[in-house]
C-alpha cells in the first residue's frame, strides 16, 4: 500500500480519524476503571482512618467540612457499636510546605489526644522533609507528637518557641506539618460541640483556643515577610 | 535495515540503550529514579507505552500523511499514556501515588516519539513490537540500575530492604545532583563494557 499523499483532505481526515479512535478507547477505559478508582480511593481513606484511630465500629462517611482561610479541614467522626463517640480523624492541609501542599490525616481520641497520624500527600524533599511520615511518631528527643494534646502542649518547632524537635535540615517542612496538625486540632475541637455527651467548647474558649493554637503561626508569617 | 529479530531486541537493551547510549528521556529518568522500585515501575510503564505506540504507529504508517505524522504519533502515544495512567490508578493505587505526576510525562518522553519516528514508521508491526520491547527493557534496566545505585548510596536500602543503616547514607544521592553523578558514572561504566561489542567506525 502506498503512503497517502499530504493533501488537505487526507491530513484532516486521518487526524480526525485517529482522534475519534483515541476518544473511544479512552472513554472505554475510563468506564471500566471508574469504579475501581473510586473504590480504591474510599478504601484508602477508610484504611487511613482506621490506622490513626483507636478501634471503632463505623464512621461518618460524610465529613464535617471547615474552612479557615484557604485551608479546608475535613472531620470524620468515629463511633462504637452503641454509637458512643470514639474520636475523630481530621484531614488537614498546609500550603506552607517546601514543595507544595502537605496533606495529613490526624486521629484524635475523645479527649483530643493525638492517637496517630498519616501523611496522605506530600512532595517534600526525599530524605529530608519526607521523613515527616515517621519522624513525628518516633520516640526520640522531643520529636514525638503522638500521645500529646495540642491544647496543652505547644506543638510547634522549638525555633518558634514550641516543644517539638524539627526534622534535621527540614524546618520549613516541619513547620508546615505541625501547622496542619494544629489546624486539624482546631477543626476537631470546634466540631465537638455538635456531638452529644461530650464537653462542649464555649464561644469565648473557642476564640482563646484558636489564638493559643495559632499564636505561633502569626510569628511564622511575620518572619516570612522579613 | 534488515537486522535479525534478535539483534533488534539487543539493540534497545545494550547497543542503543535509550539512557546509557542515546541519553534520551532524561527528565523522567532523573526524577523517578530516587528508589529502585520507583525507577522500575516507571520503566515498565514506559515499556508498555513504547510497545503499544510502536505497534499502532507501524500499523498506521501507510495511512498517515507525512506532513501530519508527528501530531498523529503524539495522539497515539498520549492515548496509551492516559490508558495506562487510568489502569495504574485503578489497580495499583500505591504505585500511582509514588509515580504521581510522572506518568502523564511519559507523553513527552522522547524515546517514545523517537522510536515511533525512527523505527516504527518504517518497519513491520512485528519488528516494531520487538523494538518497543527491546527499547522498553533497556530503559527499564537502566532506570532500575540508577534507582538501585541511588537508593543504596543515599539511604542504605535496595528495593526497600536495609543493606546498611540509614545514617551512613549520603543524602546527596537521593537528591537531583546525585542523579547526575550516578548517571555519569553508570554511562562511563557502560561505555567501558560496550566498547568492545560495537563495530569499529561507529
Amino acid at each position: 500500500m502506498k503512503k497517502l499523499s499530504s493533501n488537505f483532505l487526507n491530513m484532516v481526515s486521518v487526524l480526525s480519524g485517529i482522534a475519534v479512535l483515541a476518544a473511544f478507547t479512552l472513554s472505554f477505559v475510563y468506564s471500566i476503571t471508574k469504579i475501581p478508582i473510586h473504590n480504591s480511593q474510599t478504601f484508602k481513606l477508610e484504611s487511613a482512618i482506621r490506622a490513626v484511630l483507636p478501634p471503632f465500629d463505623h464512621f461518618d462517611s460524610k465529613p464535617v467540612q471547615m474552612k479557615d482561610g484557604v485551608e479546608v479541614m475535613k472531620v470524620y467522626k468515629a463511633y462504637n457499636k452503641n454509637n458512643t463517640f470514639v474520636g475523630a480523624a481530621v484531614e488537614a492541609t498546609s500550603n506552607n510546605g517546601y514543595k507544595g501542599p502537605i496533606n495529613v490525616l490526624v486521629g484524635f481520641d475523645k479527649q483530643g489526644v493525638i492517637v496517630d497520624y498519616v501523611v496522605l500527600d506530600q512532595n517534600e524533599t526525599p530524605g529530608l522533609g519526607s521523613k515527616m511520615m515517621n519522624w513525628f511518631k518516633t520516640r526520640r528527643g522531643n520529636q514525638n507528637i503522638v500521645g500529646k494534646n495540642p491544647s496543652i502542649a505547644n506543638l510547634s518547632v522549638n525555633k518558634d518557641g514550641g516543644e517539638v524537635d524539627a526534622i534535621t535540615a527540614a524546618t520549613i517542612s516541619s513547620r508546615a506539618f505541625l501547622f496542619a496538625i494544629r489546624n486539624a486540632y482546631f477543626a476537631f475541637e470546634s466540631n465537638l460541640e455538635t456531638t452529644s455527651g461530650i464537653s462542649t467548647v464555649q464561644a469565648d474558649t473557642h476564640k482563646v483556643l484558636k489564638e493559643k493554637i495559632f499564636k505561633v503561626n502569626n510569628v511564622e508569617k511575620k518572619g516570612e515577610k522579613q | 535495515m534488515k537486522d535479525s529479530k534478535f539483534k533488534i531486541l539487543v539493540n534497545g537493551l545494550i547497543t542503543e540503550n535509550p539512557i546509557f547510549v542515546l541519553t534520551l528521556g532524561m527528565c523522567p529518568t532523573l526524577a523517578t529514579s530516587t528508589s529502585a522500585i520507583n525507577g522500575m515501575s516507571m520503566g515498565l510503564a514506559t515499556l508498555f507505552v513504547l510497545v503499544g505506540s510502536n505497534v499502532v504507529v507501524s500499523m498506521l504508517k501507510n495511512i498517515i500523511p507525512d506532513k501530519v505524522r508527528i501530531p498523529a504519533y503524539v495522539m497515539v502515544i498520549a492515548t496509551f499514556v492516559s490508558v495506562i495512567e487510568m489502569l495504574i490508578h485503578a489497580y495499583f493505587p500505591a504505585l500511582y501515588e509514588s509515580l504521581g505526576i510522572f506518568i502523564p510525562l511519559i507523553v513527552v518522553n522522547c524515546i517514545v516519539l523517537g522510536r515511533a519516528e525512527a523505527f516504527a514508521s518504517r518497519n513491520t508491526v512485528f519488528r516494531s513490537a520487538l523494538d518497543g520491547i527491546g527499547m522498553g527493557l533497556g530503559f527499564t534496566l537502566a532506570i532500575t540500575l540508577l534507582g538501585v545505585a541511588r537508593e543504596l548510596l543515599g539511604t542504605g536500602k535496595a528495593f526497600g530492604f536495609i543493606v546498611f543503616p540509614d545514617q551512613y547514607g549520603a543524602l546527596l544521592f537521593v537528591l537531583a545532583p546525585g542523579a547526575f553523578i550516578v548517571l555519569g558514572y553508570l554511562i562511563a561504566i557502560m561505555n567501558k563494557l560496550i566498547r568492545p561489542l560495537t563495530p569499529k567506525g561507529e
